[in-house]
């Protein structure tokens, strides 16, 4: 009963548990932060806005993104990884949303940011509905922690809209 | 060289009731955790509710080596989450990020393209070939949760399955010699 592995194993098991105990505990700290982020897009310019050769819508466009979401870091939060999405409907899909551009926040120091970027990932459709079509651009964000529960939420900014003619 | 005798004299000193119930206290331990990680499958309504993050392709956020905690609901997949899928044919579980997302407006179907934040293209290359989406029955869960460095533990019991021979080795032989 007092042999060196009983106490090794005593000792392990104890050093786990509140581990896991301190891990929980850091992961509800999250729940006591509450967040005001803003967030801003405009639309420069639609570069291009062509049919593919598969049949498919696609836009090139040159964004404007401003967003300070330096209110989401608390002390357990590794980094917040962040992504505009355009997001619309055709006749064949009640949703589609499509991510134009994402980012890596990696501390608070980061967190306030303005950037001028084309979109980093094709806006394609599934078909070709776009033209003349209403969107909306929605900035999402995730909070990934040094331990626990992910937390994740968006802005909706509405009022964009393509052109009616390729181009 | 007498600890070797005394091991030796204990196995050969064993009664078969003892051996029984050292017997049965092992199987009590090992069918319980069967139980919690049954448990744990249903609570979370996922086929694997924990998974082991094997590589770099989603760095910085998730490291080789962190565990992550999956729960599946019937909500809809949409861009943003953290999903961990299998492609047909291949049995290492790969957890991504999903950028797109089609849903169809009659069946609800959807068609989701993933890409580890890390990867400078999107997985494409890793589906099956021909196969330019996934859908809902590829998917096995979301990740809600994560915790760091925890698993290396089954990393190195994987690629070196010495250990894994000789921790278990070790474990039987304290069960035996152990006189309580």
């Amino acid at each position: 009963m007092h042999s060196f592995v009983y106490r090794a194993n005593a000792v392990l098991t104890f050093a786990v548990t509140v581990l896991a105990l301190m891990c929980a505990i850091a992961s509800f700290s999250d729940n006591l932060n509450s967040p005001s982020p803003s967030a801003d897009v405009q639309v420069l310019n639609i570069n291009w806005f062509q049919k593919s050769t598969q049949g498919n819508d696609e836009v090139s466009m040159t964004l404007n993104i401003s967003a300070n979401l330096q209110s989401l870091f608390t002390w357990n939060t590794k980094q917040v990884f962040v992504f505009l999405a355009a997001e619309y409907e055709t006749p064949q899909n009640s949703l589609n949303q499509v991510s134009l551009w994402d980012g890596i926040i990696p501390s608070k120091e980061h967190a306030k940011f303005g950037i001028h970027t084309t979109n980093k990932y094709r806006f394609t459709d599934q078909g070709s509905n776009l033209r003349g079509k209403q969107y909306n651009l929605t900035l999402h964000w995730h909070v990934m922690p040094k331990t626990g529960k992910m937390f994740a939420d968006k802005i909706v900014m509405t009022g964009f809209r393509l052109p009616e003619e390729y181009r | 060289m007498g600890w070797v005798g005394d091991a030796v004299d204990s196995v050969k000193s064993l009664q078969i009731r003892q051996v029984i119930s050292q017997v049965v206290s092992l199987g009590m331990i090992v069918t319980s955790a069967l139980i919690i990680w049954k448990g744990l499958m249903c609570i979370t309504g996922s086929e694997s509710p924990v998974v082991v993050v094997l590589s770099g392709s989603m760095e910085p956020g998730f490291k080789r080596g962190d565990i992550l905690f999956l729960h599946m609901s019937k909500d809809p997949i949409r861009a943003g989450e953290i999903v961990v899928f299998n492609v047909d044919g291949r049995e290492i579980p790969i957890v991504h990020r999903v950028i797109k997302v089609h849903e169809r407006q009659d069946t609800g179907e959807v068609d989701v393209l993933t890409k580890g934040d890390n990867n400078f293209g999107d997985d494409r290359l890793l589906y099956a070939q021909g196969q330019l989406w996934l859908q809902r029955h590829h998917i096995m869960g979301r990740a809600v949760g994560f915790l760091p460095y925890v698993g290396w533990v089954t990393i190195i019991m994987t690629e070196k399955p010495i250990i894994k021979y000789l921790l278990i080795g070790a474990l039987g032989l304290l069960v035996i010699t152990s006189k309580e």
